[in-house]
């Protein structure tokens, strides 16, 4: 075992090597826009230059002289397209702001023209040389700009449908002991996956093939076929691999029905690859938000009294909002809480899910607060967490599932050396650099979504896994193969396993990291259909599923006596019983508290999760702590964290190694989050600024010399069939309150606005 | 990228005459239809981004067994144009005598693009301004001249406190110019007329009223070689920025000092990531001159170093860094074991 394989601890699946490490290190693993098509035409996009107003005209001529130019696509000539409502509508759009549909222009850099030419050389330089006339509108930027309007997120987002609330806040926060008022701060953040937001579109007849890097393929090829007016079952969506999404990828963005649409009336199929710029403003981002927390507690350090105050930016269009206070009011014990989420109308593009949506501004928030708190109590913050860690969350007193914070702090804190800190800010140096440690609580809700799978069974062994799954990076192949292997007891090497395709059976949006308890859950139940029809062909009188259900999973202990008998199942005489070659079935699954309409909605690509605080009975949170050591050089304030460490516990840790590689990519996103990342909004004009990778800074290996993640062993058995929380976004959580917290030990400085850079150090 | 024409100059003469075929008087040579390549690190970023749009490539790496030798001599350094930022921060006469060449090479970029990148084509990157390299901001007077500056009142803290004017804040990116400026270095230009020499403090301009004119060079002209005198083991360079690596200087001081006897008998001081252009701080160096080092005597030449500077709305930070870069700068060099 190895750093990168770490040992298996209890209620931990093998460490093995991904399905297609070797396919990616080699170049082999296919990209959407590495898929082959028959003589495509290119598109570059021209995007607009001002970020409210209109179109006055558009001088094409020079454009047009372009060789090997066929055509461009402007508001004026576009294809007609069928609105799409917005997800949280019951639609399938991550955005309503439709391009190419009229002159107006709701947001900087938004599709105003498509430029389609025989190469991609020349379809850029034809969109270099168009010249718009544009009608200019001062636009709103942000929050401090004029114009924008502000009003409370329940009753304009359906999916915000409350602001938790319990007890008397105003009267216990004015009775505390000890009382916390304090604001704060999160930038505008792009996810910038290594993909590039690519389309391609083919027309085979009226049959539609897509290729583009989605978390979502069956919301997409919905989605599209909505948008063009034509049957479903005419699209579909492939994309075995896709090179990072983080959110980004979740919901339909316009561009690709606008392509679908113009390769339709092309005849031809069509190829978009659009700049690392035009992502920033033709897909979603992290909005930046505003909080106000107010903390009341005793001497002790009870806490009496909570508020949180949340405010996000969103576009003219679309109310989105993520509304983390659904996680910040119920993670410590407090019987006053109260909060509000309000969301603030700019003339923005309108943003969506990024890595953590809620709980990564809003954790931000709560876990500053609860450090400066313990600062003002004289208090170890580890210890503050602990005299409020809780089993009950406060709002509902429902209990939670499991819940391993606690230890996860003790672990982490020693493999940190945590005791070794000396309690003063300012109290610890090496050299050139101050040197701080900080802590924080990271938590993520347990997630889960119906989910079907099929799963054919051969003589030999081979298996063949089919799911409409994603593999985005996190080890989707892996795992499922793995589930497989170890239901049905066949080498891992004989599973194949197909997921990244509308053809497949219907798998759920690769976001709040449901993917792998719903994937896993879905093919062990039909791993399990297909045992159960060998174990009938063998043992026609018998109570089968009973058995089936107690025999499956190699890696178990069979429980009764009648089972253990049974092992191993023979396959030969099984299949020799059953007649056949082949054993192959098809199920879904849902899980436990899923609404009526879940099946339906999983194959009209409507994503319906469930789990965390919505649970009926019960709340279902995965849990981390994170502890950092930052270094403040005392003379050009430049702020370095050389040490991440976190402990996490998330119940079934399916693949100890894929687990600690979305954990550490966690943590390391987290800091950059923490000291790095902050698209930069041009106030006078609502235009992003530092659009590229040269500008928009994430780490570099130097950034991040040590990164230690520590599994903790952990069961659950009242979440999902695989007892598994999603961990994938998980470990970003924490960390930019515990580089706060430590920039504040380090230098005294309590820094409440991220990121955090070294002009914003005064020592 | 629009397209354009390939040509390798084989010889000197083949590049400088192809060049000033194509400079118009009319136009900034940065706007001229050919322009010449050597690593291609900053032109074909510029030219994908449409900012550059030559007609004419002339590959000037055949010229590279001419002009890429390192010579460190007894009486100066000289280093063809040509030579790989890496190849000369690896060099062993280099890592002894001139720290700060090494360390401004090395704490640049990143390592591929160091091998690719070359001293000439280093010394004439431009500027990072985001809305200099972004062509739908129509307000550039560099880019567009006459047009305005969206920096000014933008978001510039990336951007100069020093060598501004009412035209153009941009900074000059650069690193290994201001280990250059600090050491009295002379640029070799070849031309029309054959080879000439300058001060490197003479060859890039300030914005003044015409931020487009970066340079001094003429039309054909050609960067063959820089000519450092004398050795400066006593020296550092110090660059202040937002990661550990592959980023540009916030702020960067190049420091050369000539100590006896705790006696400051020469100092060289040149402020990187706060200036239009590469910059000398002659203030400072005289704030040193002939003194005896403390801690007082760096604050005094720090403040010197940044007396003229100018802020706007996100970068003034860039003057406190500026000059606490700048003493440790010169405490570090104090402190070198020799
Ligand atoms: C992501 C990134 C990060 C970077 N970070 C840093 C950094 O931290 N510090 C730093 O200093 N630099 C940095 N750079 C800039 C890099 O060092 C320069 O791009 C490189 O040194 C340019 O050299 P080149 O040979 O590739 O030049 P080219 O791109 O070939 O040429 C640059 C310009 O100079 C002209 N030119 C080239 N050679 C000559 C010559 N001999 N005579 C006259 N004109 C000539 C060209 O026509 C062109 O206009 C970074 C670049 C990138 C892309
Ligand atoms: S600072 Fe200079 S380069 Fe930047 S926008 Fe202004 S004029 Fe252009």
């Amino acid at each position: 075992m190895t750093a990168a394989a770490p040992e298996p601890k209890a209620n931990m699946g093998k460490p093995v090597p991904r399905y297609d490490a070797v396919a990616k290190v080699t170049g082999r693993a296919t990209y959407g826009s590495d898929m082959p098509l028959d003589n495509p035409a290119y598109a570059f996009l021209v995007t607009s230059a001002i970020a409210k107003g209109r179109i006055n005209s558009f001088d094409l001529e020079d454009a047009k002289r372009v060789r090997g130019v066929i055509d461009i696509v402007t508001h004026e000539n576009a294809p007609k397209l069928k609105e799409s409502k917005l997800f949280s509508n019951g639609g399938y759009a991550g955005t309503t702001i439709q391009p190419l549909k009229s002159a107006d222009i709701a947001h900087d850099g938004e599709i105003i023209a498509v430029v389609i030419a025989e190469s991609y050389e020349a379809a850029r330089e034809a969109a270099n040389r168009v010249k718009v006339n544009y009608s200019a509108v001062t636009p709103s930027a942000s929050f401090d700009s004029q114009g924008t309007t502000k009003a409370a997120a329940k009753g304009q987002n359906a999916q915000f449908k409350e602001d938790p609330k319990v007890g008397d806040f105003a009267k216990a926060f004015d009775e505390a002991e000890v009382q916390l008022t304090a604001s704060y701060e999160t930038p505008t953040q792009h996810h910038n996956p290594m993909e590039l937001f690519s389309t391609s579109c083919a027309w085979m007849g009226d049959t539609l093939v897509i290729y583009e890097p989605s978390q979502y393929v069956y919301g997409l090829k919905n989605g599209v076929a909505e948008q063009l007016g034509i049957d479903a079952d005419k699209v579909r969506v492939v994309n075995p691999y896709v090179g990072g999404g983080f959110g980004s990828r979740g919901s339909m963005t316009p561009r690709t029905a606008i392509i679908a649409g113009i390769a339709k009336r092309l005849n031809r199929p069509i190829k978009l690859v659009p700049t690392r710029d035009q992502g920033f403003t033709i897909a979603t981002y992290r909005a930046e938000t505003r909080h106000e927390i107010k903390l009341g507690a005793s001497r002790d350090g009870k806490l009496v009294a909570l508020r949180h105050e949340g405010a996000e930016v969103s576009s003219r269009a679309d109310p989105y909002c993520v509304g983390g206070t659904k996680t910040t009011t119920r993670l410590y014990a407090c019987p006053n809480v109260d909060s509000l989420v309000s969301i603030v109308r700019a003339d923005r593009n309108t943003p969506g899910f990024m890595r953590s949506p809620p709980e990564v501004p809003y954790l931000f928030a709560l876990e500053s607060a609860m450090d400066e708190l313990a600062v003002k109590l004289n208090m170890d913050p580890v210890e503050l967490r602990r005299i409020n860690d809780t089993t009950n969350e406060p709002i509902g007193g429902k209990p939670y599932t499991s819940r391993s914070l606690m230890a996860c702090f003790d672990e982490a804190a020693k493999a940190f050396g945590w005791a070794q800190r000396s309690a003063a800010p300012k109290s610890m140096s090496d050299g050139d650099w101050l040197i701080g440690y900080g802590c924080a609580a990271t938590c993520y809700p347990t997630q889960m979504a119906p989910a079907a799978a099929r799963v054919r069974l051969q003589r030999d062994g081979r298996t063949r896994v089919e799911i409409a799954g994603h593999e985005i990076g996190t080890g989707a192949y892996t795992i499922l193969a793995q589930t497989a292997a170890e239901r049905l007891g066949v080498p891992l090497e004989k599973v194949a396993v197909f997921i990244g395709d509308s053809d497949l059976p219907p798998g759920p949006v690769a976001g709040g990291s449901n993917s792998t308890a719903s994937t896993c859950s879905a093919v062990m139940m039909v791993c399990d259909q297909v045992r159960q029809r060998l174990f009938k062909a063998l043992m026609p009188n018998e109570s089968l599923a009973d058995k089936a259900k107690e025999t499956v999973g190699m890696g178990q202990t069979p429980s009764t006596e009648a089972a253990r008998s049974d092992r191993p199942l023979d396959l030969e005489k099984a299949f020799d019983a059953l007649g056949a070659g082949v054993v192959e079935e098809y199920g879904e699954w849902k899980p436990e508290g899923a609404p009526l309409d879940s099946f339906k909605a999983m194959h009209s690509g409507h994503a319906r999760l469930v789990g965390g605080a919505a649970m009926k009975d019960k709340i279902a949170y995965a849990f981390g702590a994170e502890f950092v050591e930052v270094r403040v050089n005392r003379f050009t304030h430049e702020i370095r964290a050389p040490r991440l460490v976190g402990a996490f516990a998330a119940g079934r840790i399916m693949n100890p190694r894929t687990a600690r590689s979305q954990l550490m990519g966690g943590l390391i996103w987290g800091m950059s989050s923490a000291l790095l990342e902050a698209t930069e909004i041009d106030e006078r004009t609502a235009r992003y600024v530092n659009d590229n990778f040269a500008d928009y800074l994430v780490p570099v290996n130097a950034d991040v010399p040590g990164v230690e993640v520590i599994l903790l062993s952990e069961q659950d058995d009242h979440i999902n069939p695989a007892g598994a929380k999603g961990l994938g976004e998980l470990a970003n959580v924490g960390t930019n309150a515990a580089i706060c917290n430590a920039i504040y030990h380090a230098t005294g400085q309590r820094i409440r606005k991220l990121p955090v850079r070294l002009e914003n150090i005064e020592v | 990228m629009r397209p354009f024409s390939y040509q390798r100059a084989t010889d000197p003469d083949m590049a400088v005459q192809a060049l000033s075929a194509a400079a118009a008087a009319s136009k900034p040579l940065t706007q001229a239809s050919a322009q010449p390549l050597a690593g291609g690190t900053t032109l074909i970023d510029l030219m994908k981004l449409d900012v550059m749009r030559p007609t004419a490539i002339i590959d000037i790496n055949p010229l590279a067994q001419g002009w890429s030798a390192i010579e460190p001599g007894s009486e100066n350094l000289r280093l063809g144009a040509l030579a790989k930022m890496s190849d000369v921060a690896e060099h062993g006469e280099i890592l002894r005598n001139y720290p700060v060449i090494v360390n401004s090479l090395k704490l640049a970029a990143s390592a591929q693009l160091r091998n690719m990148a070359t001293l000439g084509g280093n010394v004439m990157q431009r500027t990072r301004c985001s809305y200099f390299r972004d062509v739908s901001y129509e307000n550039c007077n560099k880019r567009n001249p006459g047009s305005g500056c969206a920096a000014m009142d933008g978001v510039n803290r990336m951007h100069a406190v020093l060598g501004i004017s009412d035209q153009c804040i941009a900074t000059y990116p650069g690193d290994f110019a201001q280990a250059l400026i600090a050491l009295d270095a002379t640029v070799e230009v070849t031309g029309r007329s054959g080879t000439r020499s300058m001060p490197f403090a003479e060859l890039h301009k300030a914005p003044g009223n015409s931020p487009e004119i970066e340079t001094t060079l003429q039309p054909g002209e050609l960067i063959s070689a820089f000519l450092i005198p004398g050795r400066w083991p006593r020296s550092v360079y110090l660059k202040a920025r937002d990661r550990q690596s592959y980023e540009f200087a916030l702020s960067s001081a190049a420091v050369a000092l000539d100590v006896q006897d705790g006696t400051i008998r020469d100092a060289r001081v040149a402020l990187g990531g706060v200036a239009t252009v590469p910059w000398r701080a002659r203030e400072a160096e005289a704030q040193l001159k002939g003194q005896k080092f403390d801690d007082g005597l760096a604050q005094r030449a720090a403040d010197a170093a940044f007396a003229d500077a100018r802020g706007r709305q996100h970068n003034g930070f860039k003057i406190a860094l500026g000059k606490r870069v700048v003493m440790r700068a010169l405490q570090q060099a104090v402190m070198m074991e020799i």
